[in-house]
């Protein structure tokens, strides 16, 4: 589904990602640690195509069209989806036009015509109710005035209703308390059907003890240094990244000593 | 003379004087009050002529090439036909309300639905003559040493509306007047309206301007009288063509405890609107609200001049304009706030909020405050923005194109003045008409 090879990017002329690889395929759930800083959101916007980020090198082919030549928007009517990390408030939007509004440019992108206003409502109680969404957030401006834990829940129900085929979750677990985490994660994967994809980019082992990757991997100074299994993630909950670090500093100065 | 470089030398200024000398043996047939108001009122326009650049109020606003044009000053008309599609223009969605027409500012019945209200009266400005709340608020409540348009509209004004609400009469359905400006060769205009709101009545007027394409300079003149405890609600719904250009001055009287509102809509096409809006909090408790939404468009420039005068204690006014300015569009704004000596208590706000969209479109804001009173709450401000990236890209991850979630900016930008309008059907044109003026 997502084939990302020897992707480069930087931002402001400094060089994040230095040359990532990345195999998701249809179905899978695929987990990214690392340390603050190492491009982890960074990768999550060069893949929904922010501005401030420029492609250096590499590609990125989404069910094999080269994503990176187009637009955010349609890349999001193509079936990606980011449940961003900082979800923007904006004031006089409200969160059900803004919905409905999204839903029928993706649907007009596939030559479907308008979602009629019955099956809308009917769609959005359904999702609400997935995942125990409360009715007066969803009627009120988009993310204003949410606490951090309502924004992050915004987001997922956001997913639930556009329905993507690769969906990435930055960090959508912190802020959410004990709870509202069982309810995201009980609601993600209720959403999984075998055919649609997750990137899950996450500092704790908790969320995936809900939401069971197949593969995780680690990111570190803008690339992936280590996958794994499921294991890999309790193995960095006890030991943390040091012991990478190092590893990664031999690749790196292996790189300069052996040219190729 | 010193004071000529602050007047523009035009043949119109020629015409209006002409005007006035030809026309003033038949002046005699009017209202006494009519005729007093007109006498000083062209002493005082031979002294103010048409504002320069160099009078502060008119420093942004430069009315030569509007002069430059050879404006002819309008003649008695005779009655002219309206295509239905032009009043369609401005027709409202779905709105139940009485249509009444004014072609170049006469009052048409034959194209209006006269409102059969018990305690609503309304006529052209001439029928209303012998009128008790013509005679008692006719000109009386503006400053023609100050405005130079509403002296010479005072002097040489032709036709008019006029509207009584008695007391205690409350007009369910709103009152929705268009203007409709049409001229063969480019003509100078200046309507006039007169409205007076009895104690414990209670009206909406809607006002919408049309033209056909016609080259027209409109210099209208609105006086509103809100009497004690009554209540007016105050639309403004300005689209037009690049022809047209109009300069409006709205002069409102509020006494005690009454509650005026106004909202101003204005959209790009018309290449000059210049807005003085007035208002006199003159008695206690009084309320008044202005919200003012300016999406402005091309060459086009939109001034709006406000003045709240609060003259009298424990009132409340609040004002909120916010413009939106695409392509080469320029914009003023100029809110002055007075609190009087008298004015204890007073809350008086007003903001003024600027989107500039276009790279070469310009606003000069300019917020005032003069307060002579001790115990009041004020505050103003103004702002100028773009859009916010981060939320056009939240948009736009979403699958929402370029153009529509630019569209959803603007309107969110828009919905502190939006959400006021109290009339559904208004509302929903409103944002029609943004959506619209965006494209
Ligand atoms: N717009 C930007 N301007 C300047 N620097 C940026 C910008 N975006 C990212 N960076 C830098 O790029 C690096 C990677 O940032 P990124 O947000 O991708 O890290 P992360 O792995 O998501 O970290 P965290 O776990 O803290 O969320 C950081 O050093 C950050 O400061
Ligand atoms: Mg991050």
């Amino acid at each position: 589904m997502l084939s990302i090879k020897n992707l480069k990017a930087s931002v402001e002329g400094k060089e994040i990602l230095k040359g990532l690889n990345l195999e998701v395929n249809a179905g899978e759930v695929h987990a990214i640690m690392g340390p603050n800083g190492s491009g982890k959101s960074t990768l999550a916007s060069v893949l929904t195509g922010k501005e401030a980020y420029d492609v250096t090198g590499g590609q990125a082919l989404f069910e094999g069209k080269d994503l990176l030549d187009l637009s955010p928007e349609d890349r999001a009517r193509e079936g990606v989806f980011l449940a961003f990390q900082y979800p923007v408030e904006i004031p006089g939007v409200s969160n059900i036009n803004f919905l409905k509004t999204a839903l029928n440019e993706i649907r007009a992108y596939k030559g479907l015509p308008n979602l009629e206003a019955k099956e809308f409502l009917k769609l959005l109680k359904e999702k609400q109710k997935l995942l125990e969404f409360d009715a007066a957030l969803a009627n009120r401006s988009l993310n204003e005035g949410f606490s951090g834990g309502e924004k992050k829940r915004n987001e997922i129900f956001q997913l639930a209703m556009l329905d993507p085929k690769l969906a990435i979750l930055d960090e959508t677990d912190s802020g959410l308390d004990i709870d509202a985490l069982r309810i995201v994660s009980r609601g993600v994967n209720k959403l999984r059907n075998g055919k649609n994809s997750f990137i899950i980019i996450t500092h704790y082992q908790r969320l995936l003890e809900y939401i069971v990757p197949d593969f995780v991997h680690v990111l570190y100074k803008g690339q992936i240094v280590k996958s794994g299994t499921k294991e890999l993630a309790l193995e960095l909950e006890e030991k943390g990244y040091d012991w990478l670090k190092e590893d990664s500093h031999e690749t790196e100065a292996a790189e300069i000593l052996l040219p190729r | 003379m010193e004071h000529r470089t602050t007047q523009i030398n035009s043949t119109l200024y020629d015409q209006c004087i002409a005007d006035y000398e030809v026309r003033s043996p038949l002046f005699a047939a009017e209202a006494p009050e009519v005729v007093a108001a007109r006498a000083q009122a062209i002493e005082q326009f031979k002294q103010l002529g048409f504002p320069s650049t160099k009078v502060e109020d008119w420093k942004y606003t430069n009315l030569v090439p509007v002069l430059k044009e050879n404006f002819e000053l309008e003649q008695d008309a005779e009655v002219l036909t309206v295509a239905e599609a032009l009043l369609a223009q401005a027709k409202i969605d779905l709105l139940d309300c009485y249509r009444i027409v004014l072609v170049n500012g006469k009052y048409r019945a034959d194209l209006s639905e006269v409102p059969a209200v018990e305690g609503l009266f309304l006529s052209s400005l001439s029928d209303a003559a012998d009128r008790p709340a013509f005679k008692q608020h006719f000109g009386k409540y503006i400053d023609l040493s100050k405005f130079h348009f509403a002296a010479a509209n005072t002097a040489l004004f032709r036709n008019g509306l006029f509207i009584d609400v008695k007391r205690n009469t409350v007009v369910e359905k709103p009152l929705h007047l268009i203007h409709v400006a049409t001229a063969g060769a480019p003509t100078y205009f200046q309507p006039r309206q007169l409205f007076v709101v009895g104690t414990s009545a209670s009206i909406s007027v809607i006002e919408s301007y049309v033209t056909d394409g016609a080259p027209v300079f409109v210099n209208n003149v609105a006086e509103i009288v809100v009497q004690e405890n009554a209540q007016m609600q105050h639309f403004y719904i300005q689209a037009g063509d690049a022809n047209a250009r109009y300069v409006h001055h709205t002069e409102v009287y509020q006494q005690a405890n009454s509650q005026y509102n106004n909202y101003k809509a204005s959209f790009p096409g018309t290449s000059l609107w210049r807005n003085n809006m007035n208002i006199a909090l003159d008695g206690e408790n009084v309320e008044s609200h202005l919200y003012g939404l300016y999406l402005a468009g091309g060459h086009q420039l939109v001034d709006n001049h406000t003045i709240v005068d609060h003259r009298k204690p424990h009132c409340n006014s609040n004002e909120l304009y916010k413009g939106v300015m695409k392509d080469e569009s320029a914009g003023v704004f100029n809110g002055k706030i007075f609190v009087r000596k008298d004015a204890q208590k007073t809350n008086a706000f007003q903001q003024n909020n600027n989107m500039l969209l276009g790279k070469k479109a310009v606003v000069d804001s300019k917020p005032q405050l003069e307060i002579f009173a001790d115990d009041v709450k004020c505050s103003h401000g103004s702002t100028m923005g773009q859009f916010n990236p981060e939320a056009l890209f939240y948009l736009k991850s979403r699958g929402i194109g370029d153009e529509k979630a630019r569209a959803l900016l603007v309107h969110a930008f828009a919905y502190d003045v939006t959400e006021k309008i109290p009339i559904p059907e208004v509302q929903s044109h409103i944002n029609a008409l943004i959506d619209q003026g965006l494209k």
